[in-house]
C-alpha cells in the first residue's frame, strides 16, 4: 500500500482493494449465475417500472432492480419507494390493460424478491441436460 | 495393492476450472500424504495433453504404459501404475501421452476409473483446466470433488463456474480449498477474506495453505512437500486436509486470525484499522 492509498483510506475516501473484490464478484457472479447480461438487465428494468408506475408513482431515482446473491441462490430484488397509489379511475384503465378484471390491492408491497427459478447450477437432477 | 478392497474407494475429482491456482500440487501432496496415512491412494493425470503430475511427484523418467494402453488391452494395468518409490502405497496412472491421436471419451475414463478403484482406497483424479471436454471427461468419472481456488477474483469467478457443472453432475461432496493464503494481507483486507470466499461459494472449506515458498523449493525437486514430513506450513496444510478427508475432526484456522498473544492481536487490530505495515 502507498502512502496516498493509505491517506485516502484514513480519509475513508477509498475501500480496502478486498471489500472491492468481493463486491465486484458477487456482482459479476450474479450475472454468470442467472445467464442475465447487463443489457438484459437494464431492459428488464426499465420494463418492470412501467409495470409498477401503471399502479403507483414510484420515485425512479431513488428505485433499485438489482440481482443479488446469498449461498448459491439468485434473487431478482427491486427497491421501489412508493410516492402514493394511483387514483381509482387510473387503477381500473391500468388493469384492464393487462387484462385483468378488478383492480389490484393499491397498498402493493414496497419490497419484491423473486428467487429466479431455473437456474441451471441449482438443479438437482443428475439426469439433467448439460447446460452448455 | 493387493486386489482385496473392505470400502468401495473414494474417487475424489481435483479442479479449479482457474489453471496455475494449485490443482496439480494439491494432488500430488495429497496423494502422499494419504498413502503416508496408509491409504493406498491411486492418483491419475486427466490431462493428458499438458501432463504435469509425473513431474512433480519425481516419475517423470519412469512412465512407460498410459490409460490408453490399458483400454486398448495391450497391457495390464498394473504395468501402466507407476508405484512411486519412497511411498509404496501411492502410485500414478497418466491418462495419456501429448502424441495420441485419439482422445479419451467420459466412457473410457469410467472404465478406467472403475478399474483402479478396485485396488485402492483413494483415487484422486487431477482435473485439467477449464470447463471442456478434458473437464467434462474427468468429472464423469467421480463421486466427490475438492474445488481448489486462490483468493483473487478470476480464480473464485472459475470456481464458481465448475461448481455449478459439479452440482449438475450429481458429484457430491463438493469442498473447498483455499491455496496461497496471505495472512498479512487478507489481515489488512487488501486480499478476499477467508469467509468472504467461502460465503461466496458457498462450500465447506477442507483445507487452508498458505503461501508458501518451499512449493516452489519442492517442485523443483519433484519431491511433494508432505513426502519427507517437511515442517512448512503448507506441507502441515496439505497433511491435514488428508486427514480431514479420512474423518478427523482437525479445526480449521483463520490465519489473518489466528496471531497469538496479546502483542500480536494488538499489532493485528492495528493493521486492520489502518490498512498498514
Amino acid at each position: 500500500m502507498t502512502l496516498f492509498d493509505f491517506i485516502q483510506r484514513l480519509l475513508g475516501r477509498q475501500k480496502p482493494s478486498g471489500t472491492m473484490a468481493k463486491e465486484r464478484l458477487q456482482l459479476v457472479l450474479a450475472h454468470d449465475r442467472s445467464d442475465l447480461n447487463p443489457e438484459l438487465l437494464e431492459q428488464m428494468r426499465r420494463e418492470i417500472l412501467e409495470v409498477v408506475q401503471r399502479y403507483v408513482e414510484i420515485d425512479i431515482e431513488e428505485g433499485d432492480v438489482s440481482l443479488e446473491t446469498e449461498d448459491r441462490v439468485t434473487a431478482l430484488v427491486a427497491n421501489l419507494p412508493i410516492k402514493r397509489a394511483r387514483p381509482l379511475p387510473a387503477l381500473v384503465a391500468a388493469a384492464a390493460a393487462v387484462g385483468m378484471a378488478q383492480a389490484p390491492d393499491p397498498e402493493a408491497p414496497q419490497e419484491l424478491a423473486v428467487p429466479l427459478a431455473g437456474e441451471p447450477t441449482e438443479d438437482p437432477s443428475p439426469t439433467a441436460a448439460d447446460p452448455d | 495393492m493387493d486386489a482385496v478392497t473392505s470400502a468401495p474407494a473414494r474417487i475424489i475429482l481435483i479442479c479449479s476450472g482457474k489453471g496455475g491456482v494449485g490443482k496439480t500440487t494439491l494432488t500430488a501432496n495429497l496423494g502422499i500424504a494419504l498413502a503416508r496415512l496408509g491409504e493406498r491412494t491411486v492418483v491419475l493425470d486427466a490431462d493428458f495433453g499438458l501432463r504435469n503430475l509425473d513431474l512433480l511427484l519425481g516419475l517423470e523418467n519412469r512412465i512407460v504404459y498410459t490409460a490408453q494402453e490399458v483400454l486398448a488391452e495391450t497391457c495390464r494395468l498394473e504395468q501402466a501404475l507407476v508405484k512411486h518409490k519412497q511411498e509404496p502405497n501411492l502410485a500414478l496412472l497418466p491418462a495419456g501421452n501429448p502424441r495420441m491421436l485419439e482422445w479419451l471419451t467420459p466412457e473410457d475414463m469410467q472404465r478406467i476409473v472403475a478399474m483402479v478403484a478396485e485396488r485402492a482406497d483413494y483415487v484422486l483424479i487431477d482435473c485439467p483446466a477449464g470447463i471442456e471436454d478434458g473437464f467434462k471427461n474427468a468429472a464423469a468419472a467421480a463421486r466427490e470433488a475438492i474445488v481448489i481456488t486462490t483468493p483473487e477474483v478470476s480464480a473464485v469467478r472459475d470456481a464458481d463456474r465448475v461448481i455449478g457443472l459439479l452440482n449438475t453432475r450429481g458429484v457430491a461432496p463438493v469442498q473447498l480449498v483455499l491455496n496461497r493464503v496471505r495472512p498479512r494481507m487478507m489481515a489488512s483486507q487488501e486480499m478476499l477474506g477467508v469467509d468472504d470466499v467461502t460465503d461466496i461459494l458457498a462450500l465447506p472449506l477442507v483445507g487452508l495453505v498458505v503461501e508458501d515458498e518451499q512449493v516452489i523449493v519442492s517442485t523443483n525437486r519433484g519431491e511433494p512437500l508432505t513426502l519427507n514430513g517437511n515442517g512448512s506450513p503448507a506441507a502441515k496444510a496439505y497433511q491435514n486436509i488428508a486427514r480431514r478427508l479420512r474423518g478427523e475432526d482437525i479445526p480449521l484456522e483463520d490465519p489473518s486470525k489466528a496471531r497469538k498473544g496479546l502483542r500480536a492481536r494488538l499489532m493485528n487490530k492495528i493493521r486492520k484499522t489502518t490498512g498498514l505495515f
